[in-house]
């Protein structure tokens, strides 16, 4: 029996079966590799001949500026606002609207009102050049505007009506 | 329900590739884990898809083979309906709508049958042979491959600068429901919902249990992992995401650097993605490329039409009627049968 397969393998072996030499197709084959290298290839070619700058928050505001240089910090430590500040977002929410606690001691151990827009925003009144510097560059959308306004000032003066 | 020893070693396998990334990170080997073994990786997925491609390519196949399941194309007056000529199409464009239907439908499974012996009172010394429909390995196939191309699409915005335009679009859709800060993404549920429910399967049916190989287990627990680790590290382990993306995006701008402080929870996420990109090649998962070369799938079925010659070997080789005779002559005329060319040489 083994020798009738060896038999076998050997004819096919002459017939050139172990040894194609061409695609079958290849055109379209071609056209297959080329579409999946493409999509591979997508986010380097999109970004050829682009500089990686990392977002660039801008801590220049009026509010922080009157800040001394000792005080010019956030609510809690610069990394753990960095990664954290949406939970930060949350928990202070949760805390007012089902607790009806408004102060929150900040790791300096000064006391701020818990408010996005009255003391985020306070200090970080640039939202276009402070939080949506990162948030554009990574691609994110909060959903807060739709309720809250990310420019109070300019909200209360009655300058952003027409605006969404 | 029971595990056995390929379910064992999968889970264990992946259980190493967690706890690789987590010593090497923290031993501070940042440069391994997030620029060579992601390039590596990365090379090897390429090069290896197209190794595999160029080699199915280069394999002759010897016929068409028909498939039986439509009217097939004969005389005019019979009529083919649209759903005949997908299922048995007779040129190149019904073979891409029948294609298409397959890679982005899964039709073949959709029309999984399932076969049981079932107790009936007509049949009181047996069981009744019972055949039905069964959606649900459809059900779970496409909820899986659907999320995933979801959250890969998302993940996106970490690899370009700036975002594409569908990339904020396909986010506002998946996170419609706004559970939670930062908002839950629908897909990345669905995805880990899915891959629990093949894993599950394949350990509660003894059927596929018995079927099922370390092969088997191993993707579903290496991409549960993926799943796994992505979830865990946007919703409660979070990582500089401003930081992952100055990685990626040198990555893909061949600046490679590694940002200070991202989280390890990350490097375990790429470690597993680097991984699975490594592996894809070499395992069941080259489906992917696959299923274009499906035989039944991508041919015409129009043999009664066009005559096709075997790639094999042409021209034939045939021994004939008079090859025989000239090989034999002395023989069959010693033993009396009549020859068509009696010569004596
Ligand atoms: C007292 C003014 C003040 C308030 C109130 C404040 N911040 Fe800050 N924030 C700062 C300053 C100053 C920095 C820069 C800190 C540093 O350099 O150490 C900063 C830094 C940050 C950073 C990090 C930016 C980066 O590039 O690393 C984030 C994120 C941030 N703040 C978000 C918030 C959020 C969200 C709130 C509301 C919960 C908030 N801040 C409230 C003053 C403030
Ligand atoms: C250092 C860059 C940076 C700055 C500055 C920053 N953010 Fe963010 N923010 C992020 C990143 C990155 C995420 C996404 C985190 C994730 O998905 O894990 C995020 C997420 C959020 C989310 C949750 C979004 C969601 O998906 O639900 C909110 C809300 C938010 N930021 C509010 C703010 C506000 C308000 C400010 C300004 C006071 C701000 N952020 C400043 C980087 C930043
Ligand atoms: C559906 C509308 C709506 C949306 C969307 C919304 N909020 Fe609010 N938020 C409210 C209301 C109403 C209050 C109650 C205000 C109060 O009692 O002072 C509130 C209160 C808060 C507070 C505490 C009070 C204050 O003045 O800020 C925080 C913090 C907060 N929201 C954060 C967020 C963040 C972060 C997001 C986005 C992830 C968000 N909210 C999205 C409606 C909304
Ligand atoms: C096979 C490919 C991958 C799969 C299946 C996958 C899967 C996931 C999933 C399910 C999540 C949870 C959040 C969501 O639903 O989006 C996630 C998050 C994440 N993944 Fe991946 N991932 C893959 C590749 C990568 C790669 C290559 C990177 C490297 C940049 C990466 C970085 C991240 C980060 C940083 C998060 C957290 C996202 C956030 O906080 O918004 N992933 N991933």
């Amino acid at each position: 029996m083994a020798d009738e397969g060896n038999k076998v393998v050997d004819a096919l072996r002459e017939t050139g079966f172990f040894k194609p030499k061409k695609m079958y197709d290849g055109g379209k084959v071609i056209v297959g590799i080329i579409i999946l290298f493409a999509l591979v290839a997508f986010p380097f070619l999109y970004n050829v001949g682009k500089a990686a700058k990392a977002p660039e928050p801008e801590i220049d505001t009026p509010a922080i500026k009157k800040l001394s240089k000792a005080e010019r910090v956030c609510v809690e430590p610069r990394p753990y606002m960095k990664v954290n500040h949406m939970k930060l977002l949350t928990d202070w929410r949760d805390q007012v609207v089902r607790q009806a606690k408004r102060d929150y001691v900040g790791f300096t151990k000064k006391t701020y009102t818990m408010s996005l827009q009255n003391t985020c925003l306070e200090c970080h009144s640039n939202y276009d050049n402070f939080c949506n510097r990162c948030h554009t560059y990574s691609g994110i959308t909060p959903h807060c505007w739709t309720c809250h306004v990310n420019k109070p000032k300019e909200w209360a003066a009655g300058k952003l009506k027409e605006e969404k | 329900m029971g595990f056995n020893l390929a379910c064992y070693f999968s889970l264990f396998a992946v259980i190493v590739l967690v706890l690789v990334p987590f010593v090497g990170a923290a031993a501070g080997w940042h440069v391994i884990f997030g620029i060579v073994i992601p390039y590596l990786a990365g090379f090897i997925f390429l090069a290896g898809l197209i190794y595999r491609i160029v080699k199915w390519a280069r394999t002759p196949v010897p016929y068409r083979i028909p498939t039986t399941c439509g009217q097939n194309r004969s005389l005019p007056w019979i009529r083919r309906s649209l759903r005949d000529k997908l299922e048995n199409p007779e040129n190149t464009i019904h073979v891409i709508g029948r294609m298409a239907l397959e890679v982005l439908f899964f039709r073949s499974l959709f029309r999984n049958l399932r076969t049981e012996l079932r107790p009936w009172r007509e049949y009181p010394e047996g069981g009744r042979l019972l055949y039905w429909s069964t959606k649900w390995l459809w059900i779970g196939a496409i909820a899986f491959h659907y999320s995933f191309l979801v959250v890969l699409s998302r993940h996106l915005k970490f690899f370009t600068e700036p975002v594409p335009f569908f990339v904020p679009f396909v986010e506002s859709v998946d996170s419609f429901f706004q559970i939670y800060v930062p908002a839950v993404y629908m897909s990345g549920i669905v995805l880990l919902a899915a891959l629990i429910y093949l894993l599950v399967r394949r350990i509660a049916d003894p059927k596929l249990h018995y079927l099922s190989l370390a092969a088997d287990y191993f993707p579903l627990f290496l991409i549960l992992g993926i799943g796994i680790s992505g979830v865990l590290m946007r919703y409660f382990f979070k990582v500089d995401i401003v930081a992952v993306k100055q990685l990626a995006v040198a990555l893909v701008t061949f600046h490679p650097t590694v940002p200070e402080g991202i989280g390890v929870i990350f490097y375990i996420h790429l470690f597993l993605v680097s991984t699975l990109l490594a592996y894809f090649p070499s395992s069941k998962l080259v489906h992917m490329a696959g299923i274009f070369f499906s035989m039944t799938r991508n041919m015409a079925g129009n043999n009664r039409a066009i005559r096709h010659i075997n790639p094999w070997e042409y021209p034939v080789r045939v021994f004939s009627y008079m090859d025989q005779e000239n090989m034999f002559r002395k023989q069959m005329k010693a033993a009396g049968i009549p020859l068509e060319k009696d010569t004596e040489e």
